[in-house]
């Protein structure tokens, strides 16, 4: 089963080894894993989903929690948090399949990044789960390359992490 | 002041008394530093694995942080042991390492190596010093971390530049902050209620205590605590010692090496109390057997260990001593008539177990009651691992104030020797006793050298059956069909090693002479070696 981890930890050196290190040392399996700084400098916040039961979670926020640079890590609740991911995605395009090929990103709301006579790249922030079903789509004109960042997460309402 | 002198200054301001190290051109500056700092007495160790295990001894004796130093490269990686060891049992530690210069890292030069990534996974925290500026922070929080909450070993990797680096009006911080790190100390009183009714409730309850309880200081609360509601006793491996070993409380070690007694306590109990103990495989195997069937109280400083080897159904996070002293303060209670008494005549039957005498060489079992027996009540043992460990936490009698000391997590032979070193640094006046085999003993007993130096009296007592007997013992059990690449075969004549580091020795070849050969042995005024042959069948069953 996946699951989402929202992580806050110091801003430093080193500190996204410990973590991934943490999770490969104790067996667990990472699936998508995404950082970036917060309005805070000094925080950086990472999003990781993990495939696994729910005592392998509780495993998985303990271990975290006792890393040093951890601040806080909480175990999004599958129905309470906004979750998106951005998707880079160039296909075969040629002048016969343009057209069909923006209108499947007119109506996903993909946006059309860069065009050739050859290809086109497109872009889509949605849902893992639109996205995989956009890559479907697009599998047919052929992909040439793929580039996914990994989900991030908050929690919905006025509350914080 | 230059960072070496800053380190060594921040090393004073935390009380260090003692290092343990192992010279090389990374920390010539660190040394430089540490020679005008008298009194902080330094040991030379022979190698860096063995620094580790004299800062562990040292810790475990002192209650203080054990130190140690050492070069970088060969130097650190020799380090990894001892860092791995300390970490697996909790030992509050502070590994120094020198470092490349800091604008060389990463090109891999000479005697380069990430010991700081190395270490990760076996380390509560590390630092690379990239300024020498950090040094008193870096320092003053590594004595923090490695010192509370859970303790472990914490690494400090210093490069040669930065020990060089001069800083102008350095600041030493009043108090440590990580806003990511806050352990508990006192139990959550809910949990604490709950805890005790269910406590108050059982009627064969048992207490497992491990080296936690050592780890906070929390021995008399554990003994308060059992005595108070007449609760039998258990421990792990790396809790013997906590009660004597005919204290009426004490019902032996647990586990696949333990005793039938204390192994049979779990298996009736109505009620299972988890005291700093990690209910790992060697205590307990089939830990979710227990759980489906009985209550289980989990009080552990590290919430990341409970749940992980058993679910608790009323865990207990914070120091064990607070806890034990706030469950004090709920009442009394009584478990059944008849349980306690019970378990002490198992107790007892195993305390009266006459080991096999195999004809050849001296009964192991024999022996230990003997040596504990004439061991004064203050002595700490330090046991290595393999069939001496066995035999050792099986057979010697521990008194009030007997100290046992293994390398209970890792399982890292060689530890007994250097540990012991660490313990006579710690406390000189504390007899001193190390059990090892063939094996560990030549692991380590280049550090013969550092106890002649040091001018030590630790008596060294070699089980010698020309094999490496615990794993003998594994390759004659199903599935494998024999012993293969165990046989010491070259193995040195320890009576002449012995000489020519200066050490008297003994050798003790059957059960007939024991009495007399004991007594000469642990009469010598210095250190001694004392070598007891034992014949290669003897197995931790007999």
């Amino acid at each position: 089963m996946q699951q989402t981890l929202s992580v806050l930890v110091e801003n430093q050196a080193g500190i996204l080894n410990r973590v991934t290190g943490l999770f490969s040392r104790r067996a667990f399996n990472i699936e998508s894993l995404a950082v970036g700084v917060t309005d805070d400098p000094s925080i950086s916040r990472i999003t990781i989903r993990v495939d696994s039961g729910n005592n392998v979670l509780e495993q998985v926020e303990k271990q975290l929690n006792k890393l040093v640079e951890v601040i806080k890590v909480r175990a999004q609740e599958e129905t309470r948090y906004i979750g998106r991911e951005l998707m880079l995605i160039k296909v075969n395009a040629s002048t016969k399949t343009r057209g069909e090929i923006a209108a499947i990103a007119e109506i996903v709301g993909a946006k059309v990044d860069d065009l050739t006579p050859t290809s086109m790249t497109l872009e889509l922030s949605d849902t893992t789960e639109r996205l995989d079903a956009f890559q479907a789509m697009m599998r047919p004109f052929s992909i040439l390359e793929v580039a996914r960042t990994g989900l991030i997460a908050l929690q919905t309402g006025g509350g914080k992490l | 002041m230059n960072g070496a002198e800053l380190l060594v200054e921040a090393l004073k301001r935390e009380h260090v008394t003692h290092i343990f190290g192992y010279a090389g051109a990374t920390i010539c500056a660190i040394a430089e530093a540490l020679k005008a700092a008298p009194e902080l007495a330094y040991t030379l160790v022979r190698t860096e694995q063995n620094a580790g295990h004299m800062a562990s001894g040292y810790a475990r004796m002192s209650g203080e942080v054990g130190v140690c130093i050492v070069t970088s490269g060969p130097g650190a990686t020799n380090l990894i042991t001892g860092i791995a060891t300390a970490y697996m049992d909790s030992i509050p530690m502070v590994a120094i390492t020198g470092q490349v210069p800091s604008y060389l890292l990463g090109r891999d030069i000479f005697q380069e190596v990430d010991i700081t990534g190395a270490v990760a996974p076996f380390s509560k925290h590390s630092y690379l010093v990239k300024n020498a500026r950090d040094l008193p922070r870096v320092v003053k929080e590594a004595f923090y971390l490695a010192s509370t909450g859970r303790p472990g070993p914490v690494l400090i990797d210093v490069p040669s530049d930065v020990q060089k680096q001069e800083v102008e009006s350095p600041q030493w911080p009043e108090a440590v902050s990580i806003r990511g790190y806050r352990p508990s100390v006192q139990g959550n009183g809910m949990q604490i209620r709950r805890a005790w009714e269910t406590i108050a409730r059982s009627r064969r309850p048992v207490l497992c205590a491990g080296g936690g309880i050592f780890l906070a200081g929390a021995e008399a609360a554990l003994e308060e605590f059992a005595t108070r509601n007449s609760i039998p006793v258990v421990t792990t491996m790396m809790g013997l010692s906590l009660l004597p070993t005919d204290h009426p409380l004490n019902i032996g070690m647990v586990g696949s090496h333990g005793s039938p007694a204390a192994n049979r306590a779990l298996a009736q109990a109505d009620l299972l109390i988890f005291a700093g103990a990690r209910v790992a495989d060697r205590a307990i195997c089939e830990p979710d057997q227990f759980r489906s069937r009985i209550p289980i109280i989990h009080m552990d400083v590290d919430p990341a260990e409970i749940g992980k080897n058993v679910q608790a159904t009323i865990p207990i996070v914070g120091d064990v001593r607070h806890i034990l002293r706030q469950l004090l303060e709920q009442g009394v209670c009584q478990p059944e008539e008849g349980w306690l008494s019970g378990l002490q005549a198992l107790r007892r039957a195993d305390l009266d177990h006459a080991p096999r005498e195999r004809g050849g060489g001296v009964t192991p079992g024999r022996f230990l009651r003997l040596l504990g027996e004439r061991l004064p009540a203050d002595t700490a043992v330090c046991a290595d691992v393999g069939q001496n460990l066995i035999w050792t936490c099986r057979y010697l009698p521990m008194q009030e104030g007997t100290r046992f000391l293994t390398s209970g997590g890792l399982g890292t032979m060689g530890y007994s020797l250097p540990a012991a070193v660490g313990v006579k640094a710690a406390q000189p006046e504390r007899n001193t006793v190390v059990i090892c085999g063939d094996g560990s003993f030549q692991m380590s007993f280049p550090e013969l050298a550092t106890i002649r130096a040091e001018q030590m009296n630790i008596k060294i007592i070699v089980f010698q059956n020309q094999v490496l007997g615990l794993v003998r013992q594994y390759q004659t059990q199903q599935p494998y069909t024999g012993p293969y690449g165990v046989d010491l075969d070259g193995s040195p004549d320890f009576q002449t090693i012995a000489a020519a580091y200066g050490m008297d020795s003994y050798c003790l070849g059957s059960d007939e002479k024991a009495e007399a050969v004991l007594d000469a042995f642990l009469s010598n005024a210095g250190s001694s070696l004392l070598i007891v042959r034992v014949h290669p069948e003897c197995s931790t069953n007999d």
